[in-house]
């Protein structure tokens, strides 16, 4: 059936117009910008005065402790709460979680503890008939997941061998493509999920009777997302019909997420190209001015920085602050080879002038070599002078994923609407090691808690012995560690689904299992210490080895040594290996991300002394970073030694943070002779920019 | 051949242009008081590295250094000149921009021959000329300067493109009239391409301290940033006033 809602006037039809497809819409209708950032428009007044209310907000937040308010009383859902508001009459995007800004909303469907301990720690008590509901009536996903775990998975939860996993709280990483609301309106929406029930499979086995029941709870949360719309005075059943509409829709449908899930990671997707698409039709057809767009993104960028949740201290500890990880990708390259940088892209970056720095929403650069030059300089540009840019890696992530993808969390790749991921957190591999070297005992609390096998006895630690103790311990950890997901995703689900955020899918995803490692470098560096050092085992009474001594130097990981560097290849690659071995929940296909950014800390903390010297307690690097200060030969060095783990292994990203005093990248010092003699007044330092820095290049050919 | 090697920095951003793959030499016959890298002064220490071994290294990663190249610094690199040459040469076959950041002290007007060869190979010189007035270079450095405005007029004169470096210190270099006469030198040379213009810094203080060495600038304030951007000021204006009447 062919759609010609009036809406899509002017749109090249493809694919989009008779099927669910944004990215056939953006391929037919977006318009590469190759210009530069002379076209924006500053703040309005407007922008200016709501920018200052929710300051004021933070800064009320901030003095309350961190939390301004929280709902103890209302269970979030999609239509949960009444309409709130900054200033009605200065905002052009509308929308919160709650009927409050800032207000954080009660989410027991993950967990009624923590979401009770979350209340309890910022000085709210919860309604104790919602905690008699959600203890006795309505059963929790965390309710679910232990009434499955086995006493070993338990133990290596409370080991920390395996940590951070979602068991109580929501796993999020899942991207709803919210961009369908904006570009079909719900009511196409609605049909379409009603079309992919009708053709289920007929034989009621359990995926299909699964299938039709998520579908359903599909279409009533559609409902429900335009029941809200329509509280707020909009309706959103049919397609937005300009730039203010589709922004507004798209926020909708991202905000009835956040209101239903809090998620780990509330990823908003890839959206600007998209709308560039809206708004460079209301500049030729004089809808709206340049100035009037730049204000719609300025509020909605302020909206997605309000975006909160009720969390735990100990959660926040472990994701080293309070983040949302509402992250927008940006940029990238097109299958077709054109590049996919519009002028929208240039307004979000911009709002990072508009309002100020800040780390939320996360946006990411997909970045290729092939970016527009204009492009890449206003990036760096942004990036020098606010810090909040992150970039990732397109032309490696496309080869899998498409041009169609967006980032989860801070690097997690998905295709939108037609890919999902089942957030796994972090097995423990420097923990797994000293279980290899103590036959399973745990180094911090004496306990048994892998299995029992026959533990290093010898004083010297002799590497092959270790590797091959190492690689059956790795395998009995990859099996725990599946398993122990299995039941995590099979009761998330059950008990907490993604409902509005799976409705913004197609019926069949494609689903990533992904799995992640912690303590890279320190095994590498370890069983580097190990084969070319000398490492003595240093034992407690009860004969476990709770320190090493090392003598003698040994190659580090990071300085783009392959003596260590493909000891790390091989690690990932093993237990990938082991990984894959093991059944996964609903058919998903097996990763795993070396990225802890923040969580390095805390994994450290849990984890005896290593074989590399690293003394007990003392954190990890973060990610697949080198450990402090053992990478001695620069940057290029050590993100050699990252590029060469597996790709393949690890698609859900790996990562190597680095930071760097800014003038190691460069300085005002220089005065360019070309400068003096065209402008004799030049000696304030401004004109010493790479532009005329490329020029001195080209002098020197 | 074997160098000398106190160090690589595989992601060097200032020394040269673009990303640099930087080696810093074993080595300085000098002693400058305000040096940040006193551990590079001894001569006969440091890892022998072959030259095809450096090469090798910058091969496996040379996509990082498409706008940028090779730098030597040091210690004085050109101590070790055979190597240098070696290693540009080498450089050269790869198609490698070559730099060399050098004082160029150990330069012989008398003797040329081994520069003759090595220029042969260089894309870029970064001359850190200590001081103009040669009495007060001896002061700073432990020896005068006439060989290092020798060096400087032997690359005009094989036209080889240099960027000067001049490191302002507050009470031993920045006096008006000295950066002045550095200005005019520089504007009566053709072949340079920028002058790096750069305050001293103290944080090669703690390296005194672990190698047990007193450091002279002890106390030594920083240049307050106009102090810095009147050195350039002055600089500028001794090179504007020599370049008109050599070039015009």
């Amino acid at each position: 059936m062919k759609y010609n809602f009036e809406q899509w006037h002017g749109f090249k039809n493809g694919t989009w117009s008779t099927e669910i497809s944004v990215r056939s819409f953006i391929k037919h209708n977006y318009t590469p910008y190759d210009g530069d950032e002379s076209f924006l428009e500053k703040s309005t007044q407007n922008t200016v005065d709501l920018w200052d209310k929710v300051l004021d907000l933070f800064e009320q937040e901030r003095k309350n402790g961190g939390v301004l308010d929280m709902d103890t009383k209302v269970v979030s859902t999609i239509t949960s709460h009444a309409p709130a508001y900054l200033d009605k009459t200065k905002e052009t995007i509308v929308g919160f979680q709650t009927d409050k800004p800032l207000k954080r909303a009660l989410m027991p469907y993950g967990g009624i503890r923590m979401a009770e301990k979350a209340c309890a720690d910022n000085g709210y008590t919860i309604d104790p008939e919602v905690k008699e509901f959600f203890s006795t009536h309505r059963k929790t996903h965390n309710a679910g997941v232990f009434d499955a775990y086995t006493p070993e998975m338990r133990a290596c939860r409370s080991s920390h061998i395996i940590t951070g996993l979602p068991d109580a709280y929501g796993r999020g990483r899942i991207i709803g493509d919210y961009r369908r609301v904006a570009l079909y309106g719900v009511d196409r929406l609605i049909e379409d999920k009603e079309e992919q029930k009708i053709t289920t499979r007929s034989a009621m086995y359990y995926d299909v009777i699964r299938i039709r029941e998520e579908l359903s709870e599909q279409i009533r949360a559609l409902e429900s997302l335009k029941e809200m719309a329509l509280s707020y005075g909009f309706d959103i059943s049919k397609p937005a019909k300009d730039t203010k509409e589709a922004i507004q829709w798209l926020y909708f449908a991202y905000l009835a997420a956040v209101k239903e899930q809090n998620g780990a990671a509330m990823s908003l997707g890839r959206t600007s190209t998209f709308l560039d698409i809206y708004s460079k039709r209301d500049l030729e057809n004089g809808v709206y001015t340049e100035a009037e767009i730049q204000e719609m993104v300025d509020h909605f960028i302020m909206k997605l920085r309000m975006i909160k949740f009720a969390r735990t201290p100990e959660y926040n500890q472990l994701f080293s602050g309070d983040p949302q990880w509402v992250t927008e990708s940006i940029g990238g390259i097109a299958i077709d080879g054109r590049h996919m940088v519009t002028k929208m892209s240039y307004r979000y970056l911009h709002t990072l002038i508009n309002l100020g720095p800040a780390p939320e929403p996360n946006l990411t650069v997909l970045w290729s070599t092939r970016l527009p030059e204009n492009f890449k300089r206003y990036c760096a540009k942004i990036s020098i002078e606010t810090s909040s840019v992150q970039y990732e890696n397109d032309d490696l992530m496309r080869f899998t994923h498409g041009d169609d993808y967006a980032i989860a969390c801070c690097v997690s790749s998905m295709r939108l609407g037609k890919e999902m991921q089942f957030f796994g957190a972090r097995a423990n591999l420097a923990k797994c090691l000293l279980y290899a070297i103590n036959g399973g005992v745990d180094e911090m609390s004496g306990k048994q808690v892998g299995p029992k096998y026959r533990p290093v006895t010898s004083e010297y630690l002799d590497y092959d012995e270790v590797i091959e103790k190492y690689d059956n311990m790795m395998e009995w950890l990859a099996g725990v560690y599946v398993n122990t997901l299995n039941i995590i995703h099979y009761m998330h689900d059950k008990y907490c689904y993604e409902k509005i955020q799976m409705a913004l899918h197609d019926k069949n995803v494609v689903r990533w299992f992904a799995t992640g490692i912690a303590g890279l470098s320190v095994v590498a560096d370890s069983l580097s210490a190990i084969k070319y050092a000398k490492v003595k085992a240093i034992r407690n009474e009860q004969g476990v080895v709770v320190d090493y001594e090392v003598e003698g130097d040994f190659p580090k990981y990071g300085n783009d040594d392959d003596r260590v560097d493909t000891i790390a290849y091989d690690i990932v690659h093993k237990f990938m290996e082991h990984i894959r071995k093991n059944h996964t929940y609903r058919e998903s296909i097996p990763t795993t991300s070396i990225l802890t950014i923040t969580s390095n800390v805390v994994y450290g903390k849990y984890t005896g002394a290593t074989p590399d010297g690293r003394k007990k307690g003392e954190a990890f690097a973060p990610g697949a970073n080198p450990m402090h200060n053992r990478d001695t030969k620069g940057a290029v060095a050590s993100l050699s030694s990252v590029s060469k783990l597996p790709f393949r292994d690890a698609q859900d990203g790996i990562s190597n943070t680095f930071s760097i005093v800014p003038s190691a990248l460069g300085k005002d010092d220089r005065i360019l002779v070309g400068d003096l003699i065209i402008d004799f007044d030049c000696a304030n330092g401004s004109c010493a920019t790479p532009t005329l820095f490329d020029d001195l290049d080209a002098n020197d050919e | 051949m074997k160098g000398y090697i106190h160090s690589i920095e595989s992601f060097g951003a200032v020394d040269g242009p673009g990303i640099r793959f930087v080696v810093f030499l074993q080595g300085c016959p000098l002693r400058c008081v305000y040096c940040h890298n006193p551990d590079t002064w001894e001569v006969g220490k440091g890892t022998k590295t072959d030259a095809d071994q450096l090469i090798e290294q910058f091969m496996k990663n040379e996509s990082f250094y498409s706008k940028g190249g090779i730098t030597v610094t040091g210690g004085e690199p050109l101590l070790q000149i055979d190597f240098v040459t070696e290693l540009f040469m080498k450089a050269k076959e790869k198609g490698i921009h070559t730099c060399v950041d050098t004082s160029g002290i150990t330069f012989n007007p008398e003797d040329t021959r081994k520069y003759d060869l090595l220029i042969k190979y260089v894309d870029l010189v970064l001359l850190d000329v200590k001081h103009i007035d040669g009495e007060k270079h001896k002061a700073i450095a432990g020896a005068d300067n006439n060989n290092i405005l020798a060096f400087a007029k032997y690359l005009e004169k094989k036209n080889i493109p240099v960027w000067i470096r001049h490191v302002v210190i507050k009470g031993i270099t920045d006096k008006k009239e000295d950066l002045y006469e550095l200005g005019k030198f520089v504007g009566g040379l053709k072949n340079v391409r920028a002058i790096e213009v750069l305050p001293y810094h103290s944080m090669g203080e703690t390296k005194y301290e672990t190698l047990g060495i007193p450091y002279p600038l002890k106390g030594t304030k920083l240049l307050t940033d106009e102090e810095y951007q009147n050195a350039r000021k002055y600089i500028t204006e001794g090179y504007k006033n020599e370049h008109k009447i050599s070039r015009f």
